[in-house]
């Protein structure tokens, strides 16, 4: 892992708005945070609402009045699809809270400590990276009571490998810098170097893993709520998709149903990865020309040089 | 020499993680509200004589481990039990002798059931694997040789794409389109009750039922090893040797294939290994999508009939496989890696 | 010790120009150079870092980064301009006739495999007559020459050290049995002793192949020990090309005579070294006029206003400076 040379977010920011990846991404995370948070003003019905069911809303198609059809109980599956943007940003966001920040303070203690504790960490962290999560969640969630605030603890305490390591790596290069030693030198306390000099060189680094962890997160919520773990009063993309496909839909070729949840969770999840990609090319640049690369032609006698 | 000791190195490490797994494996059907074993007993489709054996098989008479009652550090190895007539030491006894418990939904061993379901997960995988693999390098390295044109942006992208694609809603997305337009079975191994003439008709039926699964896994771990792939041989095509290469006259092709190839293998060889967990979690997507009657779906299929001894030995056994296949990444690494073989670092 | 150089010219460069382009703009980064290179003749480049050593020798086997083109010129090498020469017939002429020493030989070679497979590849891309048996039996040959035990070919190049992978290296550039040898800054990483030996075996390999030699370099000590003629360069231009007597003894341009001056000179232990204030230019922001004349002692005011011709001191002597233009 190279060092990041720019501390300044305002430096990473004016770079970052020059990078087609980071601003797509951005742009479709603010479109689903948008519909999430004004879901009641948006969303056609409430999903919660009462309703009489015959036997014709079952899977209709789409029509004037649910313009993406209705789902196996009759509802609309747009204004599910726009309340269920809420499930997913929110255990996106409080999981990969939790995984960055037990991460962050596992990777930044083994690295800046090194030695017995810093293997004692990297050894439990190794141990975690074998164990195949999804199985362990699948059965945590089963041994546990299915609700939201257990499928968040369970994918933000698996999720966290990934970041002690990266943040370890990013640590012990920052910590062999000149200030970091000259502020060892005089004297200054562990905490205050972990929190003036390193924990600032680690951050962008820090906030760039984090917007893929939140994919991640986003990902093992509905594929978890697909498999049927998730409280089935919350109503989550992976939810919806669970219903439809448990309850007829393929059958029905209900594929309003089917698709457009999925199509939800791709635009999130796609929104994070363009983003945490993005980030990562702005504070980590390279030159993506190689000896191979295949550019104009090399001979180019008669073409005019400019003197600057 | 170097070599070997690099290997039992792994090796004991490999072992230490089973250890790790096998305790968490037992304590976390203990700890949790759902014991297993305990459950077993209370479970009414169970007789009398059955509940019995249960609670000879696990113990369940004994303490969980040495003094664990008591919790007094003080008090260790003086309360008097035999450790080896824990329950702890009695399931790990169990399952040195491969006894992984009888399956409550069937009433089967765990183990019988559980190894026709690895063989169909380790053939779905494989496929999946090998297609990903080969195609994943084959796009990653010619996307890093054409950086900077539409053809890397295009491949780019798709990655991207395939890598945002949650697996199970692919396997949906393409269960429909198979079924509806290409006719294709999307259910299970084999067509229910078909009579097959001879063993090449079997495998044409379980060639066809394996189009849809695999296709599903392959596009979803295709993306990340061809993201991999061209990031590694970018750096590898930045390297001062492929300008000696190619002032060697060497063709584009020859370099990218001895050289360029070769030294982007070894990080991805550690990739497929670490992503084996992301492979599980695959699998137990697809295989429920699909019906395919693997250790995915024999998990899924336990969470919900809670069928606690098939969950543990299903966890169990995918924790070790992840770990065994990790160790054979390793050797693989160290027989690639010219380094590690002449005991260098 | 210096072998009679043969009379018929191998290379002979005219008029190169080489630039890099850098945001819709060509920057010059070589410009209008000459020179010959006759059968067994070591030639020595001179200059500091950045006058375009590197850029001059990559564009004679047509090596360069995605952005370099030649503007101009020609390479003439056997009758023919290798500028014109498809990419395909271009690679025919690498190693074959031309090989190249790159500068620290730690990151020439490729660091998994065997150093055989690297030098065997090289014989067979050029001669697919050659059998994998008479390959092996090459590389041996050519091992022992460059002096490593024959039976050190299946080790890596990590398992060798700095002086002996440069070694590989040029038993991998013999390979062939080229004409012309680049080798630039062959001795940059090693140590002294090491260095030594490394010109030592060049000079003689040299002798006994009839190779001809350009060795770019910033010792002029090494310069003055084994080349034949040297050019130096300055900023991307040549400022002075000559024989190696003529240019250590009456050197005409400014920017040599203190390259000299910069040099310690053993017959004269006690002379005060005088190095040369200010940096070369940088290729975005080159001075108007003679490019040293920013940093010339002897600058005059048309110096900062025109750039000098290549101007002739004498047969086989030439300058680039408004000093000698006066002279002749």
């Amino acid at each position: 892992m190279s060092a990041v040379t720019t501390t300044s977010f305002g430096t990473i920011w004016r770079s970052a708005r020059r990078n087609w990846m980071a601003l797509a991404g951005l742009s479709m995370l603010a479109a689903a945070v948008i519909v999430a948070v004004f879901a009641p003003l948006i969303a056609p019905y409430d999903p919660k609402a009462d309703l009489k069911v015959s036997i014709d809303d079952i899977y209709a198609p789409p029509s004037a009045a649910h313009w993406l059809g209705t789902d196996d109980a009759g509802r609309d599956v747009l204004s599910n699809f726009i309340y269920g943007a809420r499930v997913s940003l929110i255990v996106g966001f409080f999981a990969s809270f939790i995984s960055v920040f037990i991460g962050g303070t596992i990777g930044i203690t083994a690295g800046y400590f090194g030695g017995r504790v810093e293997n004692i960490l990297m050894r439990i962290t190794d141990i975690m990276l074998v164990i195949p999560d999804l199985p362990l969640a699948v059965v945590l969630v089963a041994l546990t009571k299915p609700s939201l605030m257990n499928i968040i603890l369970v994918i933000g305490l698996l999720g966290w490998t990934g970041t002690a390591r990266l943040v370890r790596s990013q640590t012990l290069s920052v910590k062999e810098r000149k200030f970091v030693l000259r502020a060892k030198a005089i004297g200054c306390g562990h905490f205050h170097i972990l929190r003036r000099h390193i924990f600032p060189l680690v951050l962008p680094l820090l906030v760039a893993n984090t917007v893929l962890v939140i994919s991640l997160a986003i990902l093992e919520e509905s594929t978890l709520s697909f498999l049927g773990l998730a409280d089935p009063t919350t109503l989550s993309w992976g939810q919806m998709l669970n219903f439809a496909f448990t309850r007829g839909g393929v059958s029905a070729g209900a594929w309003w149903a089917l698709i457009m949840p999925g199509l939800g969770i791709v635009w999130v999840v796609l929104g994070c990865t363009l983003l945490g990609q993005g980030l990562e090319q702005v504070l980590n640049p390279r030159l993506e020309w190689h000896h191979l690369s295949v550019g104009p032609k090399m001979v180019a006698r008669g073409a005019k040089e400019e003197r600057p | 020499m170097k070599r070997l000791t690099y290997l039992l190195r792994r090796l004991q490490w490999a072992l230490l993680s089973i250890l790790f797994v096998i305790t968490l494996n037992f304590f976390l059907f203990r700890v949790l509200p759902g014991d297993p074993a305990r459950a077993g007993i209370r479970d009414p489709r169970l007789t009398a004589q059955a509940q019995q054996a249960i609670r000879e098989r696990f113990g369940l008479d004994k303490p969980v481990i040495n003094c664990f009652e008591t919790l007094n550090p003080l008090k260790l190895g003086k309360c008097g039990v035999n450790p080896l007539e824990t329950q702890f030491f009695i399931y790990v006894g169990n399952l040195l002798r491969g006894e992984l418990g009888t399956s409550y939904h069937t009433n089967r061993p765990v183990s019988s059931m559980l190894g026709e379901a690895l063989l169909n997960t380790v053939l779905l995988v494989g496929a999946a694997q090998v297609f990903s693999i080969v195609f994943g390098i084959i796009l990653g390295l010619v996307a890093a040789w054409k950086s900077h044109t539409a053809v890397d942006f295009t491949a780019l992208t798709a990655s991207l794409v395939a890598w945002s694609l949650p697996t199970f809603w692919l396997g949906i997305v393409l269960l429909f389109a198979g079924s509806t337009w290409l006719g294709l079975p999307v259910v299970g191994k084999l067509t229910p009750g078909m009579a097959y003439p001879h063993w090449g008709a079997k495998a044409a039926d379980l060639g066809r039922h394996l189009i849809l699964p695999t296709l599903t896994f392959t596009i979803v771990v295709l993306g990340e090893y061809m993201l991999v792939m061209r990031s590694t041989v970018l750096d590898v095509l930045s390297e001062d040797y492929i300008l000696t290469a190619k002032a060697k006259g060497l063709s584009t092709f020859q370099i990218l294939k001895d050289h360029a190839l070769r030294n982007a293998l070894l990080p991805m060889v550690t990739i497929v290994a670490l992503n084996l967990g992301f492979t599980v979690a695959g699998a137990i997507q697809i295989e429920t999508v699909f019906s395919w009657p693997g250790l995915g779906l024999a998990i899924f299929d336990a969470v919900g009939r809670r069928d606690y001894p098939m969950l543990q030995g299903a966890f169990l056994l995918i924790a070790v496989s992840v770990i065994t296949a990790n160790l054979i990444a390793d050797l693989l690494y160290s027989y690639l890696d010219p380094r590690i073989q002449a005991g260098q670092s | 010790m210096k072998p009679v150089t043969g009379q018929k010219t191998l290379l002979s460069v005219r008029h190169l120009s080489v630039g890099y382009e850098s945001e819709g703009k060509l920057l010059p980064a070589v410009e209008d150079v000459h020179f010959d290179l006759r059968e067994g003749e070591v030639l020595g480049l001179v200059g500091e870092s950045g006058c375009g050593k590197t850029t001059l020798m990559l564009s004679l086997l047509r090596l360069l980064p995605v952005a370099g083109r030649i503007t101009r010129g020609e390479v003439r090498f056997g009758g023919q301009d290798l500028l014109d020469l498809s990419e395909t017939e271009m690679s025919q002429v690498r190693w074959r006739d031309i090989a190249m020493i790159f500068q620290g030989a730690m990151n020439a070679l490729n660091p998994v495999l065997p150093v055989e497979q690297q030098i065997s590849e090289a014989i067979r891309r050029h001669d697919a007559s050659v059998s994998a048996a008479q390959a092996t039996r090459r590389v041996e040959e050519l091992l022992e020459m460059v002096g490593i035990t024959a039976n050190r070919k299946d080790q890596y190049p990590f398992q060798f050290s700095g002086g002996m992978r440069q070694r590989v290296m040029i038993a991998m550039a013999l390979a062939c049995r080229p004409q012309v040898l680049i080798a630039d800054e062959p001795t940059t990483a090693l140590d002294v002793m090491i260095q030594a030996q490394i010109l030592e075996l060049l000079l003689e390999l040299r002798e006994r192949l009839g190779l001809a030699v350009i060795l770019v370099t910033h010792d002029l000590g090494v310069v003055a020990e084994i080349c034949d003629t040297v050019l130096v360069m300055y900023g991307g231009m040549t400022a002075e090309y000559s024989d190696v007597d003529r240019v250590y003894n009456h050197a005409v341009h400014p920017y040599t005579q203190n390259l000299l001056k910069a040099f310690p000179d053993l017959s004269q232990p006690n002379a005060r070294l005088i190095s040369i204030p200010g940096y070369p230019p940088r290729l975005d922001a080159l001075p108007s006029g003679c490019r040293f004349s920013p940093r010339c002692p002897a600058a005059f005011e048309r110096c900062h206003q025109e750039t000098p011709g290549l101007y002739t001191v004498e047969e086989g002597h030439t300058a680039r400076c408004f000093l000698v233009e006066g002279k002749v």
